[in-house]
C-alpha cells in the first residue's frame, strides 16, 4: 500500500498514514485537489497555518513507462485565491514513488522564519534547519545539497522569491542534471512553501523498493505500445524533440495570435530571432544539447541546454511560454538576454509566465522602457534583496504591479498573468483560460491543438463555434492526464490515436490490479474538477471572475482584427457540473 | 509576387528571398511542388493566417505559411 507523509512544519511530527482505499486509486492533481478540498478551508489566508502544500506522484509514477514521471503541487493559491494544482517535471516524482510514497503533506506553520530542509529516504524523514541557505538562489542551494546528500538525490526548492513570500513565486525541481529548471511555476506556491518555513526537500530512493505492479506481464505489453504512441506521433516523435517548445513561436506568430507589446498586437516582427528553429541553430553551433529530457523516461525530449557564446551552460527548460512571456510580450527580442530572465527567474524561484507579464506591465508604467533587455536583467536581481520595495512589487506578479502602479492593461484572469496565446485569436484555449478553476492556464485545457495545431481535430479559432465544447472536454481529459504522471504532451500523441486512452486504461488496470475502463478516466477528470470548483465556490468565486479583462472585448486585435465575444453565462458551459 | 515561409523541418525548402511569383489560380498544392515539398510532410498551411487546404487558390500579395506537425506550449 502506498503512503502518505504527514509532516507538521511547527513542530517537525512526521505522521505516515496507509492511503485509504478512495485515495489509494488516486494520484498527482487528483490527489492535491482532493486533499486540499477535504482539508483545507476555502476562506483561509493562504500563506496561514491552516493552507496544506501537497506534493503527490502520478497514478504511473515509478514505473519504467515512457513519460510518467511528473509531480503535482497543490495549495490554496495565494496569487489566485482559488485552489491551484501545478505540474513539474524533474527526477523528484520518479524517486518518491518508488520509496512508495504517493503524497507529502506540509502542514501548519512556525511561529518564526526558519530555513528547512526536509530529507526523505527509505529509513524515514530528517528535518534540519539549515539557515546557512536563507536567501540564496535555487542553483547554489541545489550545489550545496547535492554536496552534502549525494548526486543522485532529486531536489525540490524554493528561491528568494518563495521564501520571502511573493506571490509569483515557484517550486523549482532539479533535473537529471542537477538543474533547478524545472518548475511547478503558476499560483505562487513557492509562497507557500516559504510561509512553512522549508527551503527545500530532498529525496533519496537509494535501495528503495521497486513500484509494485499488481501485473507485470500485462503492464509491459501496454508499456510497450504507449512507447510506439509517443515515437510514431510527428509532434511528440519529431517536431519536440528537434526544436522544442519554442517552435511554437513562428507558428502562432503566422496565425496572429502571438501576444505582442502586452497583448496589443497578434504578431511580432522579431519573431524568427526567438523562434525554436533559432534557438536549435544557436544551441548546435555553440556545443549546447539540443535536445533533453526533464526526467529519466522521457522520450518526447523537449528540454535543452541553452549556452552561451563560450559555450557554457545559462539555462534549461526553455520554454515557448517563457520566450514570449519575456520576449514577443515585452519586446525583448534577444534570446541570449531570455535565457538569462529564464535563469533569473529559475534562480530566483519565479513563474516565468507571470513575471513575463510583469515586466510588460512595468514597462506600461514606465519603470523601463519596451525592448530593454538589460533593464529588465537588472529589475530582476532587485528581486534577490528581500527590502527592495521595487523587487517586491515585481515579485508579486502582474495583478500586484498593475494596482502598484496604477495601470488598467493587465492581462490575468483570477489574479493570474495569461499565457502566451492571445484569446481573441485561439478562441477555444481563451474559454480555458476564462473558466478553468486554475485562473488563466493554457495546459488546463489546450485548445490550441484544435485552434491552430490540428491535433485532435479542426476547430475555427476566430469564431466561437464548438469552442466552449472542446475547452470543457480537454479541461476533463486534462485533469485526469495531469493524475496519471503522465507529461501534458502526451497529448498530441493521444488525441490522434485510437487505442490510446485504452492503452492508458489497461496501463492503470495493470499497475493497481483493478479494471480501469476508459469512462472511469473521464470520470476522474470530471471528479477533480468538481473538487476544485467546490473549493473555489467556498473560497468566494462566483461566476463573475469567469471573464477575461475588458480590453479584450473592446481592442480588436491585428491581424484578425477580432475581438473576445463569449458572455460570462455562456462561458458557464465550459465547466462540469 | 507570392511571400512564402517554410518552418521547423520544411524551412530547407524556403524560396530564395521569401518570394515566389504569382500567376493566376495558383493553388497551395501548386506551390508545394514548385518547392519540391512532399504533400504528406505538410501539417498545417496558413494563407493570411488563416487555416486553409491545399487546394486553395491564391490571390497576388497572399502570405503564404508552411509547417509540418508541430506543438508544445
Amino acid at each position: 500500500m502506498d503512503k502518505l507523509i504527514r509532516i507538521n512544519t511547527k513542530t517537525n511530527e512526521v505522521v505516515v498514514e496507509d492511503l485509504s482505499e478512495e485515495m489509494s486509486l488516486l494520484g498527482g492533481r487528483a490527489l492535491t485537489s482532493k486533499i486540499i478540498r477535504q482539508e483545507v478551508p476555502g476562506n483561509c489566508h493562504p500563506l496561514g497555518a491552516s493552507n496544506k502544500l501537497v506534493i503527490a506522484t502520478g497514478m504511473l509514477s515509478g514505473t519504467p513507462l515512457a513519460n510518467s514521471g511528473r509531480i503535482s503541487v497543490g495549495a490554496k493559491s495565494p496569487l489566485t485565491g482559488g485552489i491551484k494544482e501545478a505540474n513539474s517535471g524533474g527526477v523528484f516524482s520518479q524517486k518518491m514513488a518508488k520509496l512508495g510514497l504517493r503524497g507529502l503533506v506540509l502542514e501548519d506553520k512556525p511561529e518564526e522564519k526558519t530555513t528547512k530542509v526536509i530529507y526523505i529516504n527509505k529509513d524515514g524523514v530528517q528535518i534540519e534547519n539549515m539557515p546557512e541557505l536563507a536567501n540564496l538562489g535555487t542553483y547554489e542551494t541545489s550545489n550545496k545539497l547535492f554536496e552534502k546528500y549525494g548526486s543522485k538525490v532529486g531536489i525540490l526548492v524554493i528561491g528568494p522569491a518563495g521564501e520571502n513570500l511573493r506571490l509569483a513565486a515557484s517550486i523549482q525541481f532539479t533535473d537529471p542534471k542537477g538543474r533547478p529548471a524545472r518548475a511547478a511555476g503558476r499560483g505562487g506556491l513557492g509562497a507557500v512553501m516559504g510561509s512553512k518555513g522549508i527551503k527545500a526537500i530532498v529525496i533519496d530512493d537509494k535501495d528503495a523498493p521497486r513500484v509494485k505492479i499488481a501485473d507485470t506481464e500485462a503492464f509491459k505489453a501496454a508499456a510497450k505500445r504507449w512507447a510506439e504512441i509517443l515515437q510514431k506521433h510527428a509532434v511528440t516523435g519529431q517536431g519536440l524533440p528537434s526544436f522544442g517548445t519554442a517552435i511554437l513561436i513562428n507558428i502562432i506568430n503566422e496565425a496572429g495570435a502571438l501576444p505582442t507589446k502586452n497583448f496589443r498586437f497578434g504578431r511580432f516582427e522579431k519573431a524568427a530571432d526567438v523562434s525554436g528553429e533559432k534557438m536549435a541553430e544557436l544551441i548546435q553551433k555553440r556545443g549546447g544539447v539540443v535536445a533533453e529530457g526533464c526526467h529519466p523516461g522521457c522520450i518526447i525530449r523537449c528540454s535543452q541546454a541553452y549556452v552561451d557564446e563560450n559555450g557554457e551552460y545559462i539555462t534549461s527548460g526553455f520554454e515557448y511560454e517563457t520566450i514570449w512571456a519575456l520576449g514577443p510580450n515585452t519586446l525583448i527580442d534577444n534570446l541570449d538576454e531570455l535565457a538569462q530572465l529564464d535563469r533569473l527567474c529559475d534562480d530566483l524561484g519565479l513563474d516565468t509566465i507571470e513575471t513575463g507579464n510583469t515586466i510588460a506591465v512595468a514597462m506600461e508604467a514606465g519603470v523601463l522602457s519596451w525592448g530593454d533587455g538589460q533593464a529588465a536583467i537588472e529589475l530582476l536581481k532587485r528581486i534577490y534583496d528581500p527590502n527592495d520595495y521595487l523587487g517586491r512589487i515585481i515579485a508579486n506578479g502582474s495583478a500586484f504591479t498593475g494596482e502598484a502602479f496604477g495601470i488598467d492593461r493587465v492581462p490575468v484572469v483570477k489574479r493570474q498573468a495569461l499565457p502566451a496565446y492571445d484569446p481573441r485569436s485561439v478562441k477555444g484555449v481563451g474559454v480555458t483560460y476564462a473558466t478553468s478553476p486554475m485562473g488563466a492556464d493554457h495546459t488546463a485545457g489546450y485548445a490550441v491543438c484544435q485552434n491552430i495545431l490540428k491535433v485532435g481535430g479542426d476547430i475555427n479559432p476566430l469564431k466561437k463555434e464548438g469552442n466552449i465544447e472542446v475547452s470543457k472536454n480537454l479541461q476533463i481529459a486534462t485533469a485526469a492526464i495531469d493524475a496519471t504522471g503522465f507529461c501534458l504532451f502526451v497529448a498530441f500523441a493521444v488525441l490522434d490515436t485510437e487505442d490510446a486512452m485504452d492503452t492508458i486504461a489497461k496501463l492503470l488496470s495493470a499497475r493497481f490490479g483493478k479494471t480501469f475502463t476508459v469512462d472511469d478516466i473521464v470520470n476522474l477528470g470530471i471528479n477533480t474538477l468538481k473538487d476544485e470548483l467546490a473549493f473555489n465556490k467556498d473560497a468566494g468565486f462566483t461566476k463573475a471572475q469567469d471573464q477575461l479583462p475588458e480590453f479584450f472585448s473592446k481592442e480588436p486585435l491585428p491581424p484578425h482584427n477580432t475581438v473576445w465575444d463569449f458572455s460570462i453565462d455562456e462561458l458557464q458551459a465550459a465547466k462540469v457540473n | 509576387m507570392l511571400e512564402v515561409k517554410c518552418f521547423a523541418t520544411l524551412q530547407d525548402h524556403t524560396p530564395e528571398g521569401g518570394k515566389i511569383d504569382y500567376r493566376p489560380g495558383l493553388t497551395v498544392r501548386d506551390v508545394l511542388k514548385m518547392l519540391d515539398i512532399p504533400e504528406e510532410e505538410v501539417k498545417v498551411v496558413f494563407v493570411n493566417g488563416e487555416y486553409k487546404d491545399l487546394d486553395t487558390s491564391l490571390q497576388d500579395g497572399d502570405r503564404l505559411g508552411l509547417f509540418p506537425a508541430v506543438g508544445g506550449g
